[in-house]
C-alpha cells in the first residue's frame, strides 16, 4: 500500500495554507461574536472554556483537515435550525424544517438512517469489490456524523428552550452518551479511513454504530428516552462535561479497535487456509477483499493507543468529579471499578504488544474480548448492577 | 539491556520474576478479575442481609473471605502492594539501562553494524560535513559527529527520547498513585482491629454512651464517615462504617445545620440539595458560616464536608384521632413527632405508636399507563419530541407510622394530608400493610363540601347506630312506597329487610353481606338477591345520611349526582375501615418540618498525591504514545555515505520518515 506522503517536512506554521488560515478566523470570529454577545453572562471557567474550546477547534481542523468543511458545516445547519425556532419550542412540530429536517430528534434519526444506508454501501462494495460503492460508504458516513452532531447542537439549544434552568450539554444521559458514541466512532474511523488509504474496513467498523443505531431506535421508541430531563444535582458539575465526552473517545475507540480485530483475524484465517492449501492457492474471500493484516494491526493499535490516553484522562477526570460529588476520589462504586478493569485490560495489551512484541492473532483475538468488558462497563453495568452512577439506568 | 552479573541465587530469581513482565501481566489479571467480585456482590451491606441471602454456611465462608468489602480485605491489598513492588522492581531494573540509552548517541556503530539495519542504504556523492550537521539540526535531532580512523565521519542523530522518559513518568505515576491511595485507605484502622485496639461498635446506643475502644481521635490522618444532622442541631463526631459495625469518629469541630432545603424543577425532579451549616473550631471557638451543596463541598482543616443525603430530622406533627370504635365520639387532638415512639392508649387497651418520616412532597407519576396501543404516526410524533408533559403530581406532605399492640403485632399505615382529587370528587387518602414487604392499601375517605372528613364521619357513626335503624328503615320505606316500588302489602317485609341488611352491613360491610349470601342463599339466586341488597342499601344511605345530619342539627345534604356520589363512595370508605385494623384513624392535620441533613466527611491527605501521579501518569502515556524515538545515522566516506535508521517502534511512519530523509539527503548531494 502506497503512503501518500509528501517528502518535505517543514514547520507546522508553513505548512499551513491559506484554508487553515480562513478556518482559524472562522472559529476565532464565531468565538469573538459568541464573546461580545454573551460575555456579560459567562464567568471566569466559561470563558476559559470558550477560549479553549476555540484554540482546540482551530488545532483539531489543523490537524485533519476534513474538520475544516465539517465542523463549520455542522454548526451553520444547527444555526440554521437554532433560529427557525423563534425561540418556540413546539415549532418543531410544525415549521417544515424544524419537523423534517434539523430538529434535534429529526437530525438524530436523519443520522440513524444514514449510519444503515452507509452500512449497506459498504457491504456492497466491499462484496463487489466496489471502490465506488466504498466511497459513497465513506461520504453516507460523513453525512451521518453531520446530522449527528447538527442534532447534538440542536438539542443542546433546545434543552434551554425547555426552561432556562432544564438547559445543559447534551452528554447527560444514556441517550445522549449513545448519539455520542455513534459520532466518535465514525468520526475516528473516518480519520483512520483517510490515513492508512484502508476504506474497505469501513463495512465492519460500521456495524457496531449499526448495533449502536437499533439501541438508539430502540431506546427512543420504546422507552421515549430522547425526552431532555433537567440535570439532577449529582450531575451539575463542571467535570461532566469533559468527562463524559473523553470517556468516549475511548470507548469508541475501543470499539473501533475490536472491529478491526475481526477484519484482522478474517483476513489471517484466509491466509491461514491459502498457506495450508500450499502457495498456488487463490488468496480468500476476504483476503482479497481487505487490507493486509498488519495494515488493519497497525491501525488497531493506533485506536487502541488513542482509547488508552483518552480512557486515562476520563477516569482521572472522573476521579476528580467523585471527589466533589461523593465525598472521595475513589469509592470502589462499580461504574469506576469497571472503568478500572477495562483500564488494566488494555495496559496488559499494550504490554504484550510493545514490551513482548507480541503482533497479529492473539491481540486481535484480546482486541475483541476487549469490546466485550468495555461493554459491560459501558452499558452491563448499568444493567446489571447498582451503585453511585444509577442515574445512568435503562 | 540487562547486566546479569549477579550470583544466580534465589534473591535475583526472586528479583528476576518480580519485576519481569510476565507477573506484571498476571498481577493485571488478577487485579481485574478481583474487582469483577466487589462489583458483583453488593458491599458494605449491613450483615445480616448476607445472612439472609446466602444461608449460615455461606454467610461465614464469605465473611472469611472478606467478601462483604472486598477492597479493604487483607489479600486484595496484597495484590496491591505486589503491583506496587513489582512497578517498582521493574523501574529499578529497566531504569539504570534506559538512561544509559537516553544519554548515548550509539556512536561506536561501524558501517556493517549500520549496513545490516532494516532501515539502510547507500548513496553516491560526496556531502559537506557541515551540510549533514546544518540539516540535521533543522530537521530538530540533536547528534555527535565522530571523525573516524579510517577517515570517514559518522553523525549519529537521536531525536525523540522524551519518549523513554515517558516510561518513568508512567510508571513512577502508578507507585506514586497507589501510595496516594494507602494513605487515604483505612490500612491503619485495619491493623488497629487486627490487634484489638480499635472494637467496632455493633449495638445501636446514644453516641455518649460509645466505649473508646470504638472511638477514633480528631488527629487521625484519614477518615470517611457520615453523620444525620436536624436543623438546629449540631455533632461532633461522624459514624464509619465496620464491618458488622460502626466506629465513632471524632471532629476537630462542631457542625451546626441552620437549615437544610431542597428546590424542585417544574417537572417535579429536584434541582438542589443544600446545606446551611456553620462549622465552630473546637480549639478556639471561631464560627464558620457556609453552604454546602452536591458537588460543592466545604473544606475545614483538611475536612471535606458533603452534602450526601437528606431526610426528616423528627417534625412536631398535629392530628386528629378518631375513636372507630367509638364512631360517635367527637375527634381528639393527638400531638406527636416523626421518628419518635409514643404510648396510645385505645378503648382500655395499651398500643405503642412509633412514627416514621414526615415527607413533605411526595411526587407522584399520575399518568397512565404508557399506551402501547399508539399509531405509528403518533410515535413518530413522540420520537421527535423532546419534551413531553408528564403526569407527575405532587401529591402532598404524608405521615407514616406503625401501630402496635400489647403483643407486639403491628400494621403499618401512611396517611396524606392533603385532598386527592379524582374524577372531580375529593378523597383522603390513607394506606395500611400488615407487612413491610407488601405494597400498602389504600383506603379511599370521600371529603364533604368543605373539604374535610366530619360529614363522612358523621355518616359512618349513624349506619353503624343500631337505634336509628327504626328512624332510617321509616323514612326508606316511606320513600319506596311514595315512588311506587313497592307495594303496600310488602312495606313490613320491605322495612325489617332495609335494618337487617343496615345491621349485617354495619358488622362486616361488603363482605359481611356476601358471606352471608355464600352461606344462606343457593348459587343460582345470588346474583339477584345480592342486587337487591346492593338497591337497599345505595336507597337507605340517603335516609343514613339526613337522619345522621338532623341530629347533628345540621342541613340535609343536597340531592344530586355529586353528593350521591359521596354517600356511594362512603359506603365504600365505611366497608373498607372494616379491615383497616387500627382502633383510630389518625388523621394528620398539621406539622412543623424539621428536616436533617446526612453529611459525609472526609480527610484525604493522599489526594494530592493522587492527582500529581495521575499528572504523571498522562504526561507519561503522551510520551511513550506520541513521541516517536529514533536514530539516524549518517556516515560519510569518500564519494559514497550510508544514511541508517532506526526506531523502537511504529515501523510504518518509520518507512515514510527515512524516504523522506534519504531523499533530503541526496538532494543536498545534487545540490552541494
Ligand atoms: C499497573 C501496572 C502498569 C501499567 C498500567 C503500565 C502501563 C504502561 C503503559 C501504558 C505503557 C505504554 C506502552 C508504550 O507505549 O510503551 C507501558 C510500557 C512499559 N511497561 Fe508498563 N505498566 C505497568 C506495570 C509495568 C511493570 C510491572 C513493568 C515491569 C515488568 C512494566 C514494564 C513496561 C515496559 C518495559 C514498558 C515499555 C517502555 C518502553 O519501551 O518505552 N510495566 N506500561
Amino acid at each position: 500500500m502506497e503512503l501518500v506522503h509528501s517528502y518535505e517536512n517543514p514547520s507546522l506554521l508553513k505548512r499551513l495554507s491559506a484554508v487553515d488560515w480562513g478556518y482559524a478566523l472562522l472559529v476565532l470570529a464565531a468565538a469573538a461574536y459568541t464573546y461580545v454577545l454573551y460575555g456579560e453572562m459567562l464567568d471566569y471557567y466559561e470563558k476559559a472554556i470558550l477560549a479553549g474550546a476555540s484554540l482546540g477547534l482551530v488545532a483539531m481542523g489543523w490537524f485533519w483537515k476534513p474538520w475544516r468543511a465539517f465542523f463549520p458545516a455542522s454548526g451553520l445547519l444547527a444555526l440554521g435550525g437554532i433560529s427557525l425556532y423563534h425561540g418556540d419550542l413546539a415549532r418543531g412540530q410544525s415549521a417544515f424544517w424544524l419537523k423534517y429536517a434539523l430538529s434535534s430528534q429529526s437530525a438524530i434519526m436523519w443520522m440513524c438512517t444514514l449510519f444503515f444506508l452507509a452500512t449497506a454501501m459498504f457491504w456492497a462494495g466491499l462484496i463487489r469489490r466496489s471502490d465506488t460503492l466504498q466511497k459513497l460508504g465513506s461520504g453516507l458516513t460523513w453525512s451521518a456524523a453531520l446530522m449527528g452532531l447538527t442534532g447534538m447542537f440542536v438539542r443542546w439549544y433546545e434543552s434551554y428552550l425547555i426552561g432556562s434552568d432544564v438547559g445543559h450539554i447534551p452528554v447527560s444521559n444514556l441517550y445522549e452518551v449513545f448519539v455520542l458514541f455513534c459520532l466518535i466512532t465514525a468520526l475516528m474511523y473516518l480519520y483512520y479511513e483517510a490515513k492508512f488509504a484502508a476504506r474497505q474496513v469501513g463495512a465492519f467498523v460500521l456495524l457496531v454504530i449499526t448495533a449502536a443505531v437499533g439501541f438508539i431506535l430502540w431506546y427512543s421508541f420504546d422507552r421515549q428516552a430522547h425526552e431532555i430531563q433537567p440535570l439532577i444535582p449529582a450531575l451539575q458539575s463542571w467535570w461532566m462535561k469533559i468527562h463524559v465526552p473523553a470517556n468516549f473517545v475511548g470507548y469508541g475507540s475501543f470499539a473501533l479497535s475490536a472491529m478491526l480485530g475481526i477484519a484482522e483475524l478474517l483476513v489471517l484465517r484466509d491466509a491461514k487456509r491459502a498457506e495450508l492449501a500450499g502457495g498456488e492457492a487463490q488468496p480468500g474471500w476476504f483476503a482479497r477483499r481487505l487490507p493486509a493484516a498488519d495494515v488493519i494491526d497497525e491501525m488497531m493499535y493506533k485506536a487502541i493507543t488513542v482509547g488508552f490516553l483518552f480512557f486515562t484522562i476520563a477516569t482521572i477526570l472522573g476521579a476528580m468529579w467523585a471527589a466533589d460529588a461523593w465525598g472521595g476520589y475513589w469509592s470502589w462504586d462499580p461504574k469506576e471499578t469497571w472503568a478500572l478493569i477495562v483500564w488494566l485490560n488494555y495496559a496488559a495489551w499494550l504490554h504484550i504488544r510493545l514490551v513482548k512484541g507480541w503482533r497479529g492473532e492473539p491481540l486481535a483475538w484480546w482486541a475483541v474480548i476487549g469490546i466485550v468488558v468495555t461493554s459491560f462497563a459501558f452499558l452491563g453495568v448499568n444493567m446489571f448492577l447498582s451503585g453511585l452512577h444509577s442515574y445512568g439506568g435503562l | 539491556m540487562k547486566t546479569s552479573k549477579r550470583q544466580a541465587g534465589f534473591g535475583s530469581s526472586l528479583f528476576e520474576l518480580l519485576s519481569s513482565m510476565r507477573f506484571a501481566i498476571g498481577l493485571l489479571t488478577i487485579l481485574a478479575i478481583a474487582s469483577v467480585v466487589g462489583t458483583v456482590l453488593k458491599q458494605n451491606e449491613p450483615y445480616p442481609n448476607y445472612a439472609f441471602e446466602f444461608g449460615p454456611f455461606w454467610f461465614r465462608v464469605f465473611e472469611t473471605l472478606g467478601l462483604y468489602d472486598v477492597y479493604h480485605s487483607g489479600w486484595f491489598l496484597v495484590i496491591l502492594a505486589f503491583l506496587v513492588l513489582s512497578t517498582s522492581l521493574c523501574i529499578t531494573r529497566n531504569g539504570p539501562g534506559f538512561v544509559k540509552d537516553m544519554r548515548a548517541f550509539r556512536d561506536k556503530a561501524s558501517n556493517v553494524s549500520l549496513a545490516a539495519m532494516k532501515h539502510s542504504i547507500e548513496l553516491e556523492g560526496r556531502i559537506a560535513p557541515e551540510a549533514v550537521a546544518g540539516y540535521l539540526g533543522r530537521e530538530g535531532f540533536r547528534f555527535k559527529v565522530r571523525e573516524r580512523e579510517d577517515g570517514a565521519t559518522l553523525f549519529a542523530a537521536k531525536k525523540g527520547v522524551a519518549n523513554k522518559l515517558g516510561y518513568f513518568f508512567a510508571h513512577i505515576a502508578l507507585v506514586v498513585i497507589c501510595i496516594g491511595g494507602l494513605i487515604d485507605g483505612n490500612l491503619p484502622l485495619k491493623l488497629g482491629e487486627l490487634v484489638g485496639r480499635v472494637v467496632p461498635e455493633t449495638r445501636d446506643i446514644p453516641q455518649s454512651q460509645i466505649p473508646e475502644q470504638s472511638r477514633l481521635s480528631a488527629g487521625n490522618l484519614s477518615f470517611r464517615g457520615n453523620v444525620t444532622i436536624a436543623e438546629n442541631k449540631s455533632a461532633d463526631v461522624i459514624f464509619q462504617n465496620a464491618g458488622n459495625g460502626y466506629l465513632v469518629q471524632e471532629l476537630p469541630f462542631i457542625i451546626t445545620l441552620k437549615k437544610f432545603y431542597v428546590d424542585y424543577y417544574n417537572n417535579g425532579m429536584p434541582k438542589l440539595f443544600a446545606s446551611d451549616i456553620i462549622v465552630t473550631d473546637k480549639r478556639t471557638g471561631k464560627e464558620t458560616p457556609a453552604t454546602v451543596k452536591v458537588n460543592h463541598p466545604l473544606i475545614v482543616d483538611g475536612v471535606a464536608i458533603y452534602q450526601a443525603s437528606f431526610g426528616d430530622g423528627g417534625s412536631p406533627l398535629e392530628l386528629k384521632g378518631w375513636n372507630l370504635a367509638q364512631p360517635a365520639m367527637a375527634p381528639v387532638t393527638l400531638r406527636g413527632t416523626s421518628l419518635a415512639t409514643q404510648p396510645l392508649k385505645a378503648n382500655g387497651r395499651d398500643y405503642q405508636l412509633e412514627f416514621g418520616e414526615l415527607r413533605v412532597f411526595n411526587i407522584e407519576n399520575m399518568g397512565g399507563a404508557q399506551g402501547d396501543a399508539k399509531t405509528f404516526s403518533e410515535r413518530m410524533h413522540d420520537a421527535r419530541e423532546v419534551k413531553h408533559e408528564k403526569a407527575l403530581k405532587n401529591v402532598g406532605p404524608s405521615i407514616s407510622f406503625k401501630l402496635r399492640d400489647a403483643q407486639g403485632q403491628a400494621r403499618e399505615y401512611q396517611q396524606y394530608m392533603a385532598p386527592i382529587t379524582q374524577e372531580g370528587a375529593s378523597y383522603l387518602i390513607s394506606g395500611v400493610r400488615s407487612e413491610v414487604a407488601k405494597p400498602f392499601q389504600f383506603l379511599r375517605l370521600p371529603l364533604d363540601d368543605d373539604g374535610k372528613i366530619d360529614t363522612f364521619m358523621r355518616l359512618r357513626a349513624a349506619l353503624l347506630n343500631s337505634a336509628l335503624y327504626d328512624e332510617i328503615a321509616a323514612r326508606t320505606t316511606a320513600k319506596a312506597l311514595q315512588g311506587q316500588a313497592i307495594s303496600p302489602a310488602m312495606q313490613q317485609q320491605f322495612q325489617s329487610s332495609v335494618k337487617w341488611v343496615l345491621a349485617r352491613f354495619a358488622q362486616g360491610g361488603f363482605s359481611a353481606l356476601e358471606q352471608f349470601l355464600d352461606e344462606r342463599v343457593p348459587a343460582d339466586k345470588r346474583q339477584a338477591v345480592a342486587q337487591t341488597y346492593v338497591k337497599i342499601l345505595q336507597g337507605a344511605v340517603v335516609d343514613v345520611m339526613d337522619v345522621a345530619q338532623a341530629k347533628a342539627g345540621l342541613a340535609p345534604l343536597p340531592e344530586d349526582g355529586k353528593h350521591y356520589r359521596f354517600l356511594l363512595d362512603g359506603l365504600v370508605g365505611v366497608s373498607a375501615l372494616n379491615d383497616y385494623g387500627a382502633p383510630v384513624f389518625l388523621q394528620l392535620t398539621g406539622f412543623e418540618q424539621v428536616q436533617a441533613s446526612g453529611l459525609q466527611m472526609t480527610r484525604s491527605p493522599g489526594k494530592n498525591l493522587v492527582y500529581f501521579g495521575s499528572l504523571m501518569l498522562v504526561i507519561g502515556i503522551i510520551l511513550m504514545f506520541y513521541v516517536r524515538e529514533v536514530r539516524l545515522w549518517v556516515l560519510c566516506y569518500g564519494d559514497r555515505m550510508r544514511v541508517a535508521m532506526s526506531s523502537n517502534r511504529h515501523s510504518r511512519d518509520l518507512d515514510s520518515d527515512f524516504a523522506r530523509h534519504t531523499e533530503s539527503l541526496n538532494q543536498l548531494v545534487r545540490d552541494a
